[in-house]
Formats: structure tokens, sequence, C-alpha cells
């Protein structure tokens, strides 16, 4: 056999071929939530420039408000990817925060954050188990949990805040920066690029993908789906931990609603950035951009003079447009 | 490999659900180097047998050997630990993942180092290198490595799944229906996949309703009617229209060449 002849599939090298090659591949929707972000901050650019949208102040906000977003919504990607759905995220992060300002005055900054995170850990675990084990739709166990989180951090300390006064903590986390980048834009962006590696360059992000693509077919090559769709939403849960420990560390308390309203936010987010509601696609950067872009419209909502209710109706009015929209392009292709 | 002893011999196999009796006794060989045609109307009990080889089913009585030594196939797991692959008709590829990407499906290289094996860093470069490798030795053509299954022809994607399933130095390959939903090229394009094959020694089952592939690709058929084997004959031998025949009981004596 002349394995020269036969040789029909070349492997393309250098720069040019492999740009050529990642041309023929690559998708254009990929690119439309970059599109929109860019299209987003011009409108409003022009629109609210007379309101400071473009003030150094306001523009450094937009970043402060969209990291804990972003956090979360990379979590998110990966419970969606894995054709499951995490409701429980926004009193995960709640909980973590009250978890965080217990723990950090005694044990200082590390032990404080990993304490949060593990609590997220083992709720993300327990919403896996029910979900797997008993067979549960994910987003009915993870509605229950939502409720019985959310339960217990209005009795961890009688409803009422828990100052954090570990300086240490409050700079790595929130208030302070690391030079020039405020610590809150660190850590989103430093999560981001460690999921869209996990995604893209771990064996479990692969195996993830597949689970959510086609679970039977998973099944059939030998993947432990099971395993997969537990540690999927305990990567979820373990994001919206870490979340609410940004958010404790940016206004210095643990509280029991920090975070609970953003379940929707962070899924729209997840959504408009390419991530297939229904698994099987996830896009960890685009998860991040669409944080940007709900973190924008917030903040123009609130330029525009809208009262809090006014918002809020104008919000859900926008999540429900943008989704249906990125929803049905996805659904052409 | 042994050319007398088969790669696969299937003797006296029961296996019946409730009331039913899905196979009677029914018994099979295939050997290295040979495609063999399982034949049979819908219910005949081809698939039960298939799921019996390949693990899915636990036989009520029979033996199943493998290079001459009985083997009790427990699990699709065990099943590809003694050798034996199985494509089924859904293929089992992912469609968001990339050609690269599913041949190696949980077969994935990981780099070495405590943090690659701890994580199950992917070793990309070695994947699409072997990949590349593999796909060429089975004359396979696929436009990209990079491209995701979804973005493939029916017949390309076949070609995938076969691919996958005999690059791991697999002796013995199971297909079910392979070309049933394909255009006629790319269904002869599979057929020269399973010529590939069975050159290169593998030793392969072809379900099929298609008389035409029968004699296209197959040395042996095999017909099996309410579970019970009918005929197993030499292709060679008989025409499309007295496979038919043993198909649908007209004739009987397909056991007697």
């Amino acid at each position: 056999m002349n394995q020269d002849s036969r040789a029909v599939l070349l492997v393309p090298s250098g720069a040019r071929a492999r740009l050529e090659e990642w041309k023929q591949n690559v998708e254009p929707r990929q690119f439309v939530v970059y599109a929109a972000a860019l299209l987003i901050f011009l409108l409003f650019a022009v629109l609210l420039h007379d309101d400071g949208f473009l003030r150094s102040s306001n523009l450094i906000n937009i970043g402060r408000q969209s990291a804990p977003i972003a956090v979360m919504a990379v979590g998110m990607s990966f419970a969606l990817a894995s054709s499951e759905i995490d409701l429980s995220i926004g009193s995960v992060a709640a909980l973590s925060s009250l978890v965080a300002a217990s723990v950090v005055g005694d044990h200082g900054f590390l032990i404080g954050a990993l304490a949060a995170i593990a609590a997220g850990a083992f709720i993300g675990l327990v919403n896996g188990m029910i979900a797997v084990k008993v067979r549960i739709p994910s987003f009915l166990v993870t509605l229950g949990t939502f409720g019985i989180v959310s339960g217990i951090a209005r009795n961890w300390n009688d409803l009422s805040s828990i100052p954090i006064r570990n300086d240490t903590f409050l700079s790595v986390f929130g208030a302070g920066s690391f030079g020039p980048v405020s610590s809150l834009l660190f850590w989103a962006v430093a999560v981001g690029i460690l999921g869209h590696f996990a995604l893209h360059y771990l064996r479990w992000g692969r195996h993830v993908l597949s689970v959510g693509s086609d679970r039977f077919a998973a099944k059939a090559v030998g993947i432990k789906t099971d395993r997969i769709r537990i540690t999927a939403l305990m990567v979820s849960a373990m994001a919206a931990s870490f979340a609410g420990v940004l958010l404790a560390s940016r206004i210095a308390v643990g509280r029991h609603d920090l975070g609970e309203d953003l379940l929707l936010t962070v899924i729209a987010a997840v959504v408009i950035g390419g991530t297939n509601l229904f698994g099987g696609r996830a896009s960890v950067a685009g998860a991040v951009a669409g944080s940007v872009v709900m973190a924008m419209l917030n903040n123009g909502l609130i330029l525009m003079g809208l009262r809090v209710s006014d918002q809020l109706i104008a919000r859900g009015v926008i999540i429900i447009l943008a989704v249906s929209l990125s929803m049905r392009e996805q659904k052409e292709s | 490999m042994n050319a007398e002893v088969g790669a696969l011999e299937v003797s006296n196999l029961c296996k019946s659900f409730r009331a039913v009796q899905a196979l009677d006794g029914v018994s099979l060989s295939l050997r290295y180097g040979q495609v063999t045609a399982l034949l049979g109307d819908n219910g005949a009990g081809k698939s039960t047998l298939v799921k019996c080889i390949s693990g899915v089913h636990l036989p009520d009585s029979g033996t199943i050997n493998i290079d001459g030594v009985e083997q009790t196939v427990s699990s699709p797991k065990a099943a590809r630990r003694l050798g034996i692959e199985t494509v089924h008709q859904t293929l089992a590829v992912i469609d968001p993942l990339d050609v690269v990407e599913n041949l190696f499906l949980n077969r994935e290289h990981t780099r070495g180092g405590i943090f690659g094996r701890l994580f199950g860093v992917l070793d990309k470069k070695r994947m699409r290198r072997e990949a590349s490798e593999i796909l060429s030795r089975l004359d396979i053509r696929i436009p990209s490595l990079r491209r995701p299954l979804a973005a493939l022809s029916g017949g390309q994607r076949q070609a995938v799944a076969i691919g996958r399933a005999v690059a791991w130095g697999q002796q013995i390959v199971l297909l079910d229906e392979p070309a049933a939903a394909l255009g006629v090229e790319q269904a002869a394009r599979v057929l020269d996949l399973i010529r590939g094959l069975r050159d290169s020694g593998v030793a392969v089952l072809l379900i099929t309703h298609n008389m035409d592939r029968v004699t296209a690709v197959c040395d042996r058929a095999v017909v099996l009617r309410q579970g019970r084997k009918t005929a197993d004959v030499d292709v060679g031998l008989v025409s499309k229209d007295d496979l038919v025949a043993f198909i649908t009981g007209s004739r009987t004596d397909g056991l007697a060449q």
C-alpha cells in the first residue's frame, strides 16, 4: 500500500493555511454579540452623551456592574452546554456573600472566599445529584433549591447584613485594583479565560458539550454522563458563589438578597452570547460579552432617568426581545 | 489472525423477551477479511443478535467465541475490550464537535505532566496529527478536520463513525444499515470503506435490507427468519432473487449449501 498516494488529507501548516481553515469553519453568528455590544455602545454614546454615558467614572461603573454578571454567566454557560439549567444561582450568590462575610473576619480573606465557593460546590452537588439520580429536570430541582437557599440566607443572620472589615478581602475582590485594573474586572476576565480554556482545552469541557448535544451518543461512547451533568451544575453554582464574593466585597457587606435578582440578566447574557438554551453549543467569551451588553443596557436605562418600576418593565421587554432575536437566529442556522 | 478459527463464532444463541422467542438457536461465524451480510425481515431477530454480540443484551443460552476462546460479552464496554465495535444507525457522533474530536471522543490524548493529566488538558496537536493519519489510512475524504460534524454530509458523518470504530485496531465491526439514508454516491463511498476494512483483515457484519449492497461487498449472507437461521450461503453462488426468497420464506433450502 503506497502511503503517499493515499494521503488525501493534508494537515495545513503555516499561519496562512491555519487562518484559511479557520475562516472556512467559523460561524458568523459567533460575532453577533460583539457587534451588538459595539452598536449599543455607540448608540448610548450618542443618545446619552449629555447624561454622562462616556464619562470615565460611568464606564468604570459599567465594567464593575458587569463583572459579577459575567462570572455567573460563565458558570451558567456550562450548565446550559450540558443541557441542564441552574435557576438557583441568585440565592447561591446571596448565601455565599453571607458565608464569606461570616468566615472572613476570623479566618482571613482566602478562607472566606474558599468557604463561600465550597458552599456553592455543595449546593451544585445537591442540585446535580437530585437532577441525575432522582431524574427530575434540573429547572425544577434548581427552582426548588433557589427557594431553599434563599430561605437559609434569610435565616442566616435574621435578615440583617454582615459587614466585612477585612481590608485584604475588600481590595482583592471588590474595591481595590491590580495596577491600573479594577480587581472586579480582573476577576471577571480571569474567570472568563479559565472558562474558555475549560470548555475548549479540557476533556471535561468537550464532554460537557457532548452530553448536552446528544446524551445517548455520549453514553454510547462510554462518557460518564451522570458525572458530567453533576459537575456542570457544580461549576455553575461555584461561579455563582464567587460572584457572591465579588458582590459582597464591592459593598463591604454580605446580605441575604445580594445578586438574587440577577438570574434573568445572566440567562439573557449567556443566550445573547451565542449559547444554546437547550444544550450542545456554548460560548464563554460570548457570555462575557453578553454580560457587558446587559450591564450597558442597565446603565443606559438608569441614565435615561427611568423610574425603578419602569426600568423593570423596560429590562423585561429588552431581555425577551434580545433572547428571541438570538434564538431565532440560532434556529435558522 | 487464524484463518481456520473464525474471528467470531456464535453458537446456538437463544434470547427471549417474555413470551417472544427473539433468537432460537442461532449460529453464525465471522471470519477475518470477510464481510458477512445479516439479512431478514423486520422482527426476524437481526438487531437482537447484534445486541447480544455487542453486549447490549445478555443471551439466555448459547456461546460466543472470539478467536476460539469463549467469552461473556456483559456490556458494550466489554465488547469493545474484546475488539468488537458497533456502528449503530444513529452513529453516535456529536454534532458540535469537529472531526478530530469525534474520532477521539472519550479516547482523548491528554498532555503529560501533573497539570495536564490531573485536569485532562487535551493534546490537540497530537490528536490532529493522528486523526489525519487515520483518515488517510482509511481513505476517508473530509474537507477539513476542524469542521463540526453538523456541517458534514450524511456520508461523511457515516465515514467518521466507521472510522472511529476501526481506528483503534478493532478487528470485528458490526454495521447496522450503514448506508440507509444516503445518496447514491455517498452510499458508494461507504461501500468502498467497507471493502477497505475487509482488505485490511477486519471481520465485518453488515445488516442491510438492500440486496445490491449484499452482492456488491458481501462474501457470505446469513438470513434470519422468526428468530431462526434459514440460510447461510456464499453470496457468489446465489442470486438476489434467491436471497429475497430466503428472507420471505418461499425458499427453505438455504442451509443445505
